[in-house]
């Protein structure tokens, strides 16, 4: 009985389920909405928001926040679609490895301030968040990036299908967003890294007096967010092609709220890549869906802000009620055992 | 070492926040020969009026171990409401009031998620930061409204005594009441105890959920004031006004020695680095930096700021163990040195 209910579980199904609803809810006031157009349009636009929510469920999970994602999201587009431009034949292997490396390095600067710096790191970020900011603008020079610069492969990417399910093509962008997310539930789970992520968010004190090197996985988190959230810039510049000093502002938001809705406890230590993925799709769902249906742009922001208030306390709530059951449910089985068998009996 | 033991008010934060505020004038008067113009001096003032008044109330919501990421929000919603209402034909007073009210609602929600359903606060008012946004879009989608009337913008404009608005007095009235109730009254107590254990006040009395529910009811109605010191400046509002003034607001919190754990830092601190920040863009602005990178210095301030007292404390840690090894009577000196460190 115990084990056939984990609270983690119901948090994923209590996603699905929401998510199950929206789209239902969605297709009966679109005409057409579930056709493979949809898809592709929701599922581009969650590409970018998943692979780094990723990243982000990683430093959560440790007790940790990383709000400079936008601005690492934003550099690293502006900087791979400056080289692009300058070294049109460079590989696309190259350009996603530069994108990883640049987004890495801002993600070590984070983790080892945050980790052996002792600095909290929502100061840290949010100073880095202003940084690296300031960074894209000196090194921009307020110019920006123009798709005619771009070379095509970079600019084809989005439209291309990689397989099909039916009428459902997985186009390129999405496809990455769920391999990461694949990688990181499987390192999550199995390895002894991802264990060591929940000791540290769980109980920092308890993981070091365990012998777990709590600073390392830390600063090791934090590059990882930095890392995704450089392959987040690729895709975004994939997508828009337009890149200006303002890009990605405020992703950081919009990466915390999936985190947040998809059930990562934002005081560490319980949470899964998944769970972000579930947030991302939900979020983007509701978010085109609303555009879709021809809702006044404008009401968009505030329908997405009552759901995500809505989202976090019903899960809240409910999780904590069901707890409550639960452990009262054990205890009169504890207690009144012997008599429930004489009945059955 | 041993120098900086015998004198603790130079290790306080607040007498470093003070050397810094110094140096930064220093090298602004010598930056500029209009540094010290009435002029300017009022310019640093009024140009970040809205920052400056949300500030003091930041400091009341972190010290009690909790954050507000919507106050920027609630500025913009309370510039648009008033616009709205404005923009209808109806008298400019009545929006006054509805800005009010829109703040106290936004204030009401907040607070009501986060002391008695027990939300966390980044998570509540992150949906907060969307949500008010949101409604302030609605109402005034991409319009922008304007020409309200004089005695209306000459709050935040008019020089009233010297080349000071009366926005800098209401400032300055504000500063010094919060100050008196963090410092010196029941309630200031309440709001550092809960900060520095939230169990142990419970226990202890301390109606918890009503102090919080009063921060963020409190924070979002001078937001809601901020906003219209917004609107009064700059004479016109967009949907988008204030947007993104919550990361300045909180940086000015942090610097100024108030741990974002909560239970810890004052007043005299916050006031100090707001001073520091706004002459230093100031500065910056005369020597023609640009925005961004005005931004970007004060970021790293931030994180400086934090990360130097750590450094230097692991350095002497590090000193004292190594003294303490060499010398022969190391357990009668570890006594002495541990009584004269705390």
């Amino acid at each position: 009985m115990r084990n056939l209910i984990r609270i983690q579980q119901v948090r994923e199904l209590s996603l699905l389920l929401i998510l199950a609803f929206i789209l239902i809810l969605f297709g009966t006031q679109i005409n057409g909405y579930f056709s493979p157009r949809t898809f592709n349009r929701i599922s581009g636009v969650v590409a970018v928001i998943t692979i780094v929510a990723v990243g982000q469920t990683l430093v959560v999970l440790t007790r940790n926040i990383d709000l400079s994602v936008g601005s690492v999201v934003g550099f690293t587009a502006y900087f791979v679609g400056r080289q692009l431009s300058l070294y049109n034949d460079m590989s696309p292997l190259t350009a996603v490895l530069l994108a990883l490396a640049v987004g890495a390095g801002f993600g070590l600067v984070n983790g080892l301030i945050v980790s052996y710096g002792r600095v909290p790191s929502i100061v840290v970020t949010l100073g880095t968040l202003a940084l690296y900011r300031g960074f894209l603008v000196e090194y921009s020079g307020s110019s920006s990036i123009a798709t005619r610069d771009l070379p095509d492969w970079i600019k084809e990417l989005p439209q291309q299908t990689i397989f099909q399910i039916g009428e459902i093509e997985m186009r390129a962008l999405p496809l990455i967003a769920l391999v990461v997310v694949i990688i990181f539930q499987i390192i999550l789970i199995y390895t002894m890294f991802g264990r060591r992520m929940y000791a540290v968010g769980s109980s920092p004190e308890a993981a070091t007096m365990a012998g777990i090197p709590s600073a390392g996985v830390v600063t090791i988190a934090f590059v990882i967010s930095g890392a995704l959230a450089g392959l987040g810039g690729f895709v975004y510049l994939s997508r828009i092609g337009t890149i200006t000093t303002t890009a990605a502002q405020g992703l950081e938001l919009q990466v915390v709220a999936a985190v947040v809705v998809g059930g990562v406890n934002i005081f560490g230590g319980s949470g899964t890549v998944f769970g972000a993925l579930l947030g991302a799709v939900i979020i983007g769902t509701l978010e085109q869906s609303l555009i879709r249906m021809n809702v006044n742009e404008f009401w968009k922001d505030a329908l997405l802000g009552v759901f995500i208030l809505a989202a976090v306390t019903t899960d809240t709530v409910l999780l904590n009620r069901l707890r409550e059951w639960r452990t009262k449910i054990s205890q009169q089985m504890r207690t009144s055992r012997p008599q429930m068998k004489s009945e059955e009996a | 070492m041993a120098f900086l033991d015998r004198v603790p008010w130079l290790r306080r934060w607040e007498t470093i926040l003070l050397i810094m505020l110094i140096l930064v004038i220093l090298v602004n008067s010598q930056l500029s020969e209009f540094f010290f113009e009435p002029d300017n001096i009022s310019n640093i003032f009024r140009l970040s009026i809205e920052k400056a008044v949300v500030v003091v109330i930041m400091a009341f919501v972190i010290i009690n171990a909790e954050i507000d990421l919507s106050v920027a929000s609630v500025m913009g919603l309370s510039a648009s409401v008033l616009a709205f209402t404005y923009e209808a034909g109806q008298p400019l007073l009545l929006g006054l009031i509805l800005a009010l009210i829109a703040g106290l609602i936004c204030g009401v929600i907040n607070g009501y998620f986060i002391a008695y359903l027990g939300l966390p606060s980044l998570v509540v008012t992150l949906a907060g930061l969307i949500m008010y946004r949101g409604a302030a879009r609605i109402l005034l989608e991409d319009r922008s409204v304007g020409n309200y009337p004089e005695w209306f913008t000459g709050i935040a404009q008019n020089e009233v005594i010297g080349p000071f608005p009366i926005t800098i007095f209401i400032f300055i009235g504000l500063f010094i009441i919060s100050f008196v109730i963090l410092h010196y009254s029941s309630f200031g107590r309440y709001v550092y105890a809960i900060g520095n254990n939230l169990e142990g006040s419970e226990y202890s009395g301390i109606d918890v959920k009503r102090v919080k529910m009063m921060i963020f009811v409190s924070s979002a109605i001078i937001s809601a004031v901020a906003g219209m010191f917004y609107a009064a400046r700059l004479g016109n509002v967009r949907a988008n006004a204030a947007e993104g003034f919550e990361l300045d607001i909180i940086t000015i919190v942090l610097l100024g020695g108030v741990s974002i754990f909560g239970g810890k830092g004052t007043l005299y601190g916050v006031g100090l680095s707001l001073l520091i920040v706004l002459n230093l863009r100031n500065g910056m602005s005369l020597a023609n930096v640009n925005g961004s990178t005005q931004t970007s210095v004060v970021g790293a301030l931030l994180i400086l700021s934090v990360l130097i007292p750590n450094i230097a404390q692991a350095v002497r840690e590090y000193w004292r163990r190594r003294t303490l090894d060499d010398s022969p009577q190391s357990t009668k000196l570890r006594t002495e040195v541990d009584v004269g460190g705390t």
